[in-house]
């Protein structure tokens, strides 16, 4: 699964900042049929979580009413410097992660 | 008087009319002005484009980005081993596509070009078409041209191609009995249905369609034309759409490359 994650580099305590994750998945709904007519089975990221220096700042629960390769954005309070950790699991088990770093002055 | 005047003009049209058709077959003609097919989408789709971060298709880069630095399987060598970094070695290469490629001798567009380098310098096995091995490594190395300006550049090994892509183009096929030049020179701008038509260019390609919900070729956006005009859709690598993308490209050439676009 490729992911991107967007969010500055450098902040001042206290500053309000935004941070985009972008997710490359089908989020396949279970209600398409393949060209043999069979089911193909729902498969989506269910859940995405996000934590800052430990603590989660940041959950979602997806469902099938959400696009292909979905998009969130999302603002918290710059207060240390340290690392942002994503972290999601789709319905067929696979996780991904990615992880990026905040100068905090 | 104006009686008069009238016979005498129809008189004139009939025998114009036959001359105008025989020098339009003559000389392909460019449209003008020319407009990239993102002048006619929506605003939230030109705004989905034109946001790095939000459009959708920018993760095909980046997943064509380690691709690029990734071994093949068989000799382990990886793109980057030896064109090094590809915002310098591939910068301008995708205007040129489709082109006959000198050493295979036949014409390829930038996916085949990648599969001949894959079969030839690395071993490995060529990609499948609509893969999303290619469709990443391909936007990849496209993305490294955006902004810059498409130049199909003819010459006398593909001018047989480009004729034969212009016979195509300007061919009805299909239940609608339409030619490509039916939409999309003769009636752009207008509306189809709910749907403005375009003037029909590549330079966007490979773009991520809403439709589709994933980055597609252009080979496969001229599949659709084809599936919409209830004609036989031509398989992937077919030469008919080898062709066509060759014409596509001469009659775009000058528009700036858009890797990767997205379109409804």
């Amino acid at each position: 699964m490729v992911a991107r994650v967007q969010l500055p580099q450098a902040a001042k305590r206290g500053e309000v900042i935004e941070i985009r994750i972008a997710i490359q998945h089908p989020m396949e709904t279970g209600f398409r049929f393949d060209l043999m007519g069979k089911a193909v089975p729902k498969n989506v990221i269910n859940s995405l979580r996000v934590r800052y220096n430990g603590a989660e700042v940041f959950r979602a629960e997806l469902g099938s009413g959400i696009a292909a390769n979905p998009y969130l954005q999302f603002y918290t309070v710059a207060e240390a410097s340290g690392e942002f950790v994503f972290e999601w699991v789709d319905d067929a088990g696979e996780r991904g992660s990615e992880t990026a770093a905040v100068a905090v002055t | 008087m104006s009686f008069f005047r009238l016979p005498r003009w129809g008189g004139f049209w009939l025998v114009a009319l036959p001359f105008a058709a025989v020098c339009h077959g003559a000389e392909p003609q460019k449209l003008a002005p020319l407009k990239s097919g993102i002048e006619f989408a929506s605003a939230d789709v030109r705004r989905l484009q034109a946001d790095d971060f939000e459009n959708p298709g920018m993760l095909w880069v980046a997943r064509g980005a380690k691709l690029w630095g990734a071994s093949a399987e068989n000799d382990g060598k990886s793109c980057a081993a030896c064109h090094g970094a590809a915002a310098k070695s591939m910068k301008g290469v995708a205007t040129r596509y489709p082109r006959v490629d000198p050493e295979a001798g036949r014409l390829v567009n930038l996916e085949g070009r990648i599969n001949l380098c894959r079969e030839k310098n690395q071993q490995a096995a060529p990609l499948a078409h609509e893969s999303g091995e290619l469709l990443a490594l391909t936007a990849y190395v496209a993305h490294q041209s955006r902004g810059m300006p498409a130049q199909a550049a003819l010459d006398a090994q593909s001018m047989k191609d480009f004729e034969r892509g212009r016979a195509l183009y300007h061919a009805r096929i299909g239940q609608m009995n339409l030619a490509c030049a039916h939409c999309h020179d003769r009636n752009w701008g207008r509306k189809l249905a709910a749907e403005t038509i375009s003037q029909g260019h590549g330079n966007a390609y490979p773009a991520y369609r809403l439709e589709w919900q994933s980055v597609g070729s252009l080979a496969r956006r001229i599949r659709a034309c084809y599936f919409g005009l209830r004609a036989e859709m031509p398989p992937f690598g077919a030469q008919d759409l080898l062709d066509l993308e060759l014409y596509l490209a001469w009659r775009g050439s000058g528009l700036p490359v858009e890797t990767p676009g997205v379109r409804r």
